[in-house]
């Protein structure tokens, strides 16, 4: 088998003078990168709307829209109409979201081992963007948005969506994220294909999915 | 094993490089038991395999040609997505050290292993340094490139497989059979039985309906996501700009494995790194949809180094050669290595549908493992080497190219890895292999669409626009196949003839014609 090395600065050096050799052997050429492809796309509000609820579900998510000021009943009834009664929330969540609903609310930390989050019934967090034509909505782990663990062990997601930063393509929906955060998207439910081909939602992640996009932010 | 290194260090260029080395014969999952033709013959005889291979290619097929026809920039995006990756492979050392220095910049440590040996030993080392004994393991072809699951266990390390369909190989003592849906040779009732032989525990009174069993495994692994301090993944992207990795997937054993256990170890190949965080725009476009046929995947994670109060605070990156800096070096074989895993190829390829994913004997199956494979592992002078028959597994009709979201020249690689092939080790070797092939490649019926496309014209051509140079594989490919045309003479006599040439004008019109067809209906015909 191979020396005993596991790693050290041989093998670092080896596989880029591998690198390096192979470059010298056959010199590539010089590549252009054509980026004709569609960015900076500006849908109105209406059409935005429209094209990420029709993806969203499409994807089995349920979407609810509502105005800034109806945030509060949107959540409320997002989490009744699924039978929450203990959810949790991250720390940075705006708390007025939540005034229309009288279940139990635990605040997440760090502290809290992810197995206590499997007592949630759900968790409602806020968004970081959108993306109308792939249904998709970017979690980017800002204080609104908890940690990752948060949004994924429980088996309801309520996601706050602001239209205002739902964007109409990928690379506009990414160029909204700051790079380097812990950033998960989220296109539906969880969901697998495995058994026959037949789709089966919620294996691992959250079984339902519901986004609040509220229109007028 | 000892074997000559290429120089000590690669900071100055002094004389001739050497050729960088191939993957060690017999290490890891890149080579089979038996060639191509005979796996492929028994695994023909596979009744359940076939049906269920045609049912999911097909449906993945018409669903993959849905969204991408949604897209009116598809073939720019594909433009893009090829370029890219060329351009990160020509500029691979600066890539790979800005990566090396972005991911410590942020918590994390890198490691590079030459081969999957190394990577093994690294990994197994990390484990153990964490006091654990078991790892989960998000779905990575890396990892089953290399054999990492059988060395952990072979150093007393369980590694528990989390994706579904990996969960369902590996607890039925199987290998996977597809890039994307590794136990699509399986149907449900027999998961069922594997469920409750395997899963301690478990209901016995399980039935088999789909959501049923997802419900089971789900209960089961929870468990093991919960208690398990170790994680190890594969990577779709590493981000040299930033150092940020990225994994795609769907059921959320991704985020599982990249969340909650404490280390995370990632094995990525260093032809997966991107230079630029916008350059993810391109490649979250072409791989949902190319791969499943969505419009993005349930999830994606990206993450960097480590973060604190969130997610594993121990991070380890592991950077594998494993013969790619061989493909590497070769002009026009480095091809290869732009793939990104979508497996459309797979799906689209009228040999891969019939044999399945086993007949190939690699982690890499269909086209592109035919291919790759080779090229990372070598096809040695040895008759019966099973990756020397790979490049023959293959009736050259171009499907695979149109389905390459990064523009792979798929059919025309085989072709230069035949000439390849031929060079080493000669007639006879080739036209045993030939003979071989021809038992799987010989049905009338794919022959025929072979010699229909336009493609097979251009592909023989190779890569200096000549014919002259491939007459063996071709004649004794037409000397040994019992097939309608032609029919006395060889492939080469009939190519240089009024026929042939007519054959292969009609050939050209009738693939435009339906390229065409395909772009403006979005139709599913393959060339059959
Ligand atoms: S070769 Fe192209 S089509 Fe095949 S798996 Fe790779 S990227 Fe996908």
């Amino acid at each position: 088998m191979t020396s005993g090395t596991t790693g050290g600065s041989g093998a670092r050096d080896t596989v880029l003078g591998r690198v390096r050799d192979a470059l010298a052997l056959a010199p590539p050429r010089e590549t252009a990168v054509p980026r004709a492809y569609r960015t900076g796309r500006r849908l109105p509000d209406d059409e935005r709307l429209a094209l990420f609820t029709d993806r969203l579900t499409d994807y089995r998510a349920t979407v609810l829209t509502c105005t800034a000021d109806g945030t509060a009943a949107a959540v409320a009834r997002a989490l009744a109409d699924r039978g929450a009664r203990r959810i949790g929330v991250p720390a940075g969540l705006d708390r007025s979201w939540l005034a229309d609903w009288d279940g139990e609310v635990r605040e997440d930390s760090s502290d809290v081992p992810p197995r206590d989050l499997e007592s949630l019934d759900g968790v409602v967090t806020a968004s970081a963007a959108g993306c109308a034509e792939t249904g998709t909505v970017f979690l980017d782990a800002s204080p609104d948005q908890g940690r990752r663990a948060l949004s994924l062990v429980p088996d309801l997601h309520v996601c706050v969506v602001d239209l205002s930063a739902v964007e109409a393509g990928v690379p506009e929906a990414l160029a909204r994220v700051v790079p380097g955060r812990p950033t998960t998207l989220i296109s539906g439910p969880s969901a697998t294909s495995d058994i026959e081909l037949e789709r089966v939602e919620g294996v691992h992640g959250p079984r339902t999915l519901v986004v609040v996009v509220r229109t007028d932010m | 094993m000892s074997r000559p290194e290429s120089r000590g260090t690669g900071s100055t260029f002094l004389g001739m490089p050497a050729r960088p080395p191939r993957v060690p014969y017999g290490d890891g999952n890149l080579r089979g038991e038996e060639a191509f033709p005979r796996a492929a013959a028994g695994e023909l005889r596979n009744e359940q395999l076939r049906r269920n291979l045609g049912r999911a290619t097909g449906t993945i097929r018409g669903k993959r040609l849905a969204v991408t026809g949604e897209l009116p920039d598809w073939e720019e995006l594909r433009d893009a997505g090829a370029a890219l990756k060329t351009d990160a492979l020509n500029r691979l050392p600066e890539l790979l050290e800005e990566l090396e220095r972005k991911v410590t910049e942020r918590g994390g440590t890198v490691h590079w292993a030459r081969d999957g040996a190394e990577a093994n030993a690294i990994v197994t080392r990390l484990v153990k340094a964490a006091g654990s004994d078991e790892v989960i393991k998000v779905k990575s072809m890396a990892t089953q490139e290399i054999g990492l699951n059988e060395h952990l266990e072979d150093a007393g390390i369980t590694p528990w497989e989390t994706d579904l369909a990996e969960l369902i190989v590996q607890l039925g003592h199987d290998r996977p059979s597809h890039i994307l849906v590794p136990a699509i040779h399986r149907n449900r009732d027999e998961i069922r039985e594997i469920f409750l032989k395997e899963i301690p525990g478990v209901d016995p009174s399980l039935d088999s309906v789909p959501a049923h069993l997802a419900a089971a495994a789900r209960a089961y692994l929870r468990e093991k996501f919960m208690t398990t301090r170790v994680a190890v993944s594969g990577a779709n992207f590493g981000i040299a700009e930033t150092g940020t990795l990225g994994v795609v997937e769907s059921e959320g054993n991704g985020r599982m494995c990249l969340t909650l256990p404490e280390t995370l170890i990632t094995v990525m190949g260093i032809e997966k790194v991107l230079p630029r965080h916008q350059d993810l725009e391109v490649f979250l476009q072409l791989l949902p949809r190319s791969s499943t046929g969505e419009r993005m995947n349930p999830y994606t994670s990206l993450w960097t180094g480590v973060t604190e109060g969130d997610g594993p605070q121990d991070f380890h990156l592991v950077l594998l050669d494993n013969g790619r800096t061989a493909a590497l070096a070769d002009a026009v074989g480095r091809q290869a290595l732009n793939c990104i895993r979508c497996s459309a190829c797979l799906n689209v390829c009228p040999v891969y549908e019939r044999v399945g994913g086993h007949a190939y004997g690699s982690t890499y199956p269909g086209p592109i493992g035919a291919v790759l494979t080779p090229q990372l592992a070598g096809m040695h002078a040895a008759d019966d080497d099973p990756n020397s028959s790979l490049p023959y597994a293959s009736t050259l009709c171009g499907a695979c190219y149109d389905a390459c979201p990064v523009k792979i020249d798929i059919p025309s690689l085989l072709v230069e890895l035949r000439h390849q092939k031929t060079e080493e080790s000669g007639r006879s070797a080739e036209r045993l292999a030939m003979r071989a092939a021809a038992a799987v490649m010989g049905r009338p019926r794919l022959w025929t669409a072979a010699q229909r496309t336009a493609r097979l014209g251009r592909a023989l051509a190779g890569r200096d626009g000549t014919i002259g140079r491939l007459p063996a594989p071709f004649s004794g490919w037409s000397d040994t196949r019992d097939t309608p045309a032609p029919p006395k003479h060889t492939f080469r006599d009939w190519f240089a003839s009024d026929e042939g040439a007519a054959a292969l004008r009609d050939a050209a019109r009738e693939g435009e014609r339906r390229r065409a067809e395909r772009r403006t209906s979005g139709d599913d015909q393959e060339d059959q």
